[in-house]
C-alpha cells in the first residue's frame, strides 16, 4: 500500500501551497476579468482619452487648463514614470482589494479552506503560500501594466512623430516601487477583509466603501477638524496616495484622484510598508487560530 | 488480533481521551474516548447534531478541542506529520467550482507534492474519469461526493476519514462506494467512516462507535453490540416447554411471547449452538415443537436504543423520502 509522500518541510510546504494556489488562480475567470478591467481603465484614462483630446483639440475633466503640447507630453514615453502609478491608489487599489477579498473570502463559502488544510502543509505554510500567490498575481499584473504603458506611449510617439525620451532608470525604479507597494497593499487589505468576514461579498462592499468613500469623507472633514486630519495621515488611502505622489514626482493638482502630497516620502514609504507587513500577518494569525467549519 | 482485545499503541491509529468541544456553553462533543485500530473500518454513528462531524473536524485539526486530547497516526491533529498521511472528506466536498474535477485534484496534488499520475488513479478509482474535464459546478451531488472521495484517496494515505460518503449517491453508486471502502481496507488502509445509514455500517464496518448528545454511548464490534442471538421456540404445552427451558438456560433467560395467543412462543437467551441440546430436551420432556427460529437484534435496534430516538415508522420514511 501507500505511496504517501515524504513529509514536507515548512519551506517545501509554502512552495507547494504557492504552486497549488497559482495553478488555480491562473484558471479563475474572475482573476482575468479583474486584470482586464484594470488594464482597460489604465489604457483609457492614461492614454486613449488624452490622445483623443489632443487629436481633436477638445478638453475633458482631467486635462482642463493644459496646453496641447503639455497634453501630448503627458502621454509620451518621457511621462511613463508619472503615468504608471497614477491610477493605483484609488481605482487600481480598489480592484486589487476585490482580488484579495475573493481569493481569501470564497474559500469559506466553497469550503475549500477545510480541504486544503488537510493536504499536508501546515496551516501557516498554506496561508503563506496563498498570500504569496496573491502577491504574485499582483506582480504579474504590474509587469503587464508596465508593458502596456510602454507600448501605448511608444505607439503615440510614433504616430505623432515625436522623438522617444525615456525616463531615467532611477525615476522609473521609484515609480515601479510605488506602484508595486500600493497595489500589493490593497490586495493584502482585501485578503485580510475576506479572511475576517469569511465572505467575499461583505468584504468587497466594506473595502470599496472604505477605499472610495469613507477615506475621502474623512479627508474632507479633516480640512476643518485638525484631529481628523491627523488621523487621515495614518490611513492606507492617504499613505498610498502620498507614496505615489512623492515617489513618482506627481503634482497633485493635475493628478488622478487619490494621488496626494500630504505625507513626506519617508513617512509614506514607512506607513505603506507597515500595512504591507501587518495585513498578511493579521490574516495569517486569524486563519491559523480559527476553527474551520 | 481479536477486535475485542485492548490494542497496543502500535495498532492504534486514532485515540481520543475525554475529547470535548464547547460552543457558547453547549457541549457539542462531551468527553469522547474513541479508538480506531490499524486496518479496520470503523463506523461512527449518531443522529444529526450528535457531534460526529465536530469530532471528525477535531481529529483533522480543523477545530480546536475545548478539552481532552487526540492522537492521530501518533501525532497531533492538523500537524503536517499527520495530515500528509491521511485523506478526508468532511461534511460535503469543498472544491473550486470554476475548475474541472481533474483540475481540482491537480490543485490538491500540488499541495501534497504528488505526481500527475496520482490524479488519474484517484479519478479512476471512483469512476469519474469520463467526466473529469467538466466543471465542478456542473456536477450532480453524487459526482461531487465521488470527487470528494477521490480527493481523500490522493497519495494513497494510511488513514481515510469519510463523513457520509454515500450522500447523494444512487443505489448503484452506494454499492460501488461500499465496495470501494471494503477494497481500501483490504489494501491495508484504515477507514473512519461516519454514516447515518445503519445497514451500510452493519454490512461493512469491523467496529462501531455510537455517539448521541455529544457523548460516546458505545464502542465495540457490530456483533458485540447486537448481543447474543435468541432462540424463539413455539412448543406445546407451553408450561412444560417453559419448565424445560428454565431448567437448561436458567430462569432469567426465558420468557413467553404472547403475541399470538393461539401459539405462545418461548423465547430463550442462549447461544445459537445450544439449539440442538434445547430442542432435544424439550422433545424428551414431551413437548411438541412447532417452530424454531434464531432472532438477532439489528444494529438499527441497538442504535435507537442507545440514542434514545424512536425507530421511524415506514410511513415516516416514505414521508421523508418525498
Amino acid at each position: 500500500m501507500s505511496t504517501t509522500t515524504a513529509l514536507p518541510s515548512a519551506r517545501y510546504g509554502v512552495a507547494r501551497a504557492w504552486r497549488a494556489e497559482t495553478f488555480r488562480l491562473r484558471r479563475w475567470t474572475a482573476v482575468w476579468v479583474l486584470a482586464a478591467a484594470w488594464l482597460l481603465l489604465d489604457a483609457l484614462f492614461t492614454f486613449v482619452f488624452n490622445w483623443v483630446s489632443y487629436a481633436s483639440g477638445s478638453t475633458n475633466f482631467s486635462n482642463q487648463g493644459e496646453s496641447k503640447a503639455d497634453l501630448l507630453a503627458s502621454i509620451l514615453p518621457g511621462a511613463l514614470a508619472e503615468n504608471l502609478p497614477q491610477g493605483m491608489p484609488l481605482f487600481g487599489g480598489a480592484l486589487m482589494m476585490v482580488l484579495g477579498a475573493i481569493i481569501a473570502g470564497n474559500g469559506y463559502g466553497w469550503g475549500t479552506w477545510k480541504t486544503v488544510f488537510t493536504q499536508g502543509p501546515s496551516r501557516t505554510s498554506t496561508v503563506l503560500g496563498s498570500i504569496l500567490a496573491t502577491m504574485t498575481a499582483v506582480l504579474a499584473l504590474l509587469v503587464v501594466t508596465i508593458a502596456l504603458d510602454v507600448a501605448f506611449s511608444l505607439v503615440i510617439a510614433g504616430a505623432e512623430s515625436q522623438s522617444v525620451h525615456l525616463p531615467t532608470a532611477a525615476a522609473m525604479g521609484k515609480s515601479i516601487l510605488a506602484a508595486l507597494m500600493v497595489m500589493e497593499m490593497w490586495a493584502l487589505a482585501g485578503y485580510l477583509l475576506g479572511t475576517v468576514a469569511r465572505n467575499p461579498a461583505v468584504s468587497i462592499g466594506l473595502g470599496l466603501v472604505w477605499n472610495m468613500v469613507i477615506e475621502n469623507l474623512l479627508r474632507g472633514v479633516g480640512n476643518s477638524l485638525h484631529a481628523v486630519a491627523v488621523l487621515t495621515h495614518f490611513l492606507p488611502g492617504t499613505s498610498a496616495g502620498s507614496l505615489v505622489g512623492r515617489l513618482a514626482g506627481i503634482d497633485p493638482v493635475n493628478a488622478t484622484p487619490g494621488v496626494f502630497d500630504t505625507l513626506g516620502t519617508a513617512r509614506a514609504v514607512v506607513t505603506v510598508a507597515i500595512y504591507l507587513a501587518a495585513f498578511p500577518v493579521l490574516a495569517g494569525w486569524v486563519l491559523r487560530r480559527r476553527d474551520v467549519a | 488480533m481479536d477486535l475485542t482485545d485492548e490494542p497496543d499503541d502500535t495498532e492504534v491509529v486514532v485515540r481520543t481521551d475525554a475529547l470535548t468541544k464547547t460552543y457558547a456553553g453547549r457541549r457539542a462533543v462531551d468527553a469522547v474516548d474513541l479508538t480506531v485500530r490499524r486496518g479496520e473500518i470503523y463506523g461512527f454513528l449518531g443522529p444529526n447534531g450528535a457531534g460526529k462531524t465536530t469530532t471528525l473536524r477535531m481529529l483533522l485539526g480543523l477545530v480546536r478541542p475545548t478539552g481532552g486530547s487526540a492522537r492521530v497516526l501518533g501525532g497531533h491533529p492538523g500537524t503536517p506529520e499527520v495530515t500528509h498521511r491521511l485523506g478526508a472528506l468532511i461534511e460535503g466536498p469543498g472544491f473550486y467550482p470554476y475548475l474541472s474535477g481533474r483540475a481540482n485534484l491537480e490543485t490538491l496534488a500540488r499541495y501534497r507534492g504528488l505526481p500527475h499520475s496520482a490524479v488519474a488513479d484517484a479519478l479512476a478509482r471512483v469512476g469519474l474519469t469520463d467526466r473529469a474535464g467538466d466543471k465542478f459546478r456542473s456536477y450532480s451531488l453524487g459526482m461531487k461526493q465521488r470527487l470528494g472521495v477521490a480527493a481523500a484517496l490522493l497519495g494513497d494515505p494510511e488513514l481515510i476519514v469519510l463523513d457520509e460518503p454515500t450522500n447523494g449517491l444512487d443505489p448503484a453508486g452506494m454499492a460501488d462506494m461500499r465496495a470501494l471502502v471494503v477494497a481500501l481496507a483490504r489494501d491495508g488502509h484504515t477507514i473512519l467512516l461516519s454514516s447515518h445509514l445503519l445497514a451500510e455500517v452493519e454490512e461493512i464496518c469491523d467496529r462501531v462507535g455510537i455517539i448521541a448528545g455529544g457523548r460516546l454511548r458505545a464502542e465495540s464490534t457490530v456483533a458485540e453490540l447486537r448481543g447474543t442471538s435468541r432462540l424463539r421456540i413455539v412448543a406445546t404445552p407451553t408450561e412444560r416447554a417453559v419448565a424445560t427451558a428454565q431448567r437448561l438456560a436458567g430462569r432469567a433467560a426465558v420468557d413467553v411471547d404472547l403475541g399470538d395467543p393461539a401459539a405462545p412462543a418461548v423465547r430463550i437467551d442462549v447461544p445459537a449452538e445450544r439449539t440442538p441440546e434445547l430442542v432435544a430436551a424439550l422433545v424428551a420432556d414431551g413437548a411438541a415443537i412447532h417452530d424454531v427460529r434464531r432472532t438477532e437484534r439489528t444494529l438499527a435496534e441497538v442504535f435507537f436504543e442507545m440514542t434514545g430516538s424512536a425507530e421511524p415508522e415506514p410511513t415516516d420514511l416514505l414521508e421523508a423520502a418525498r
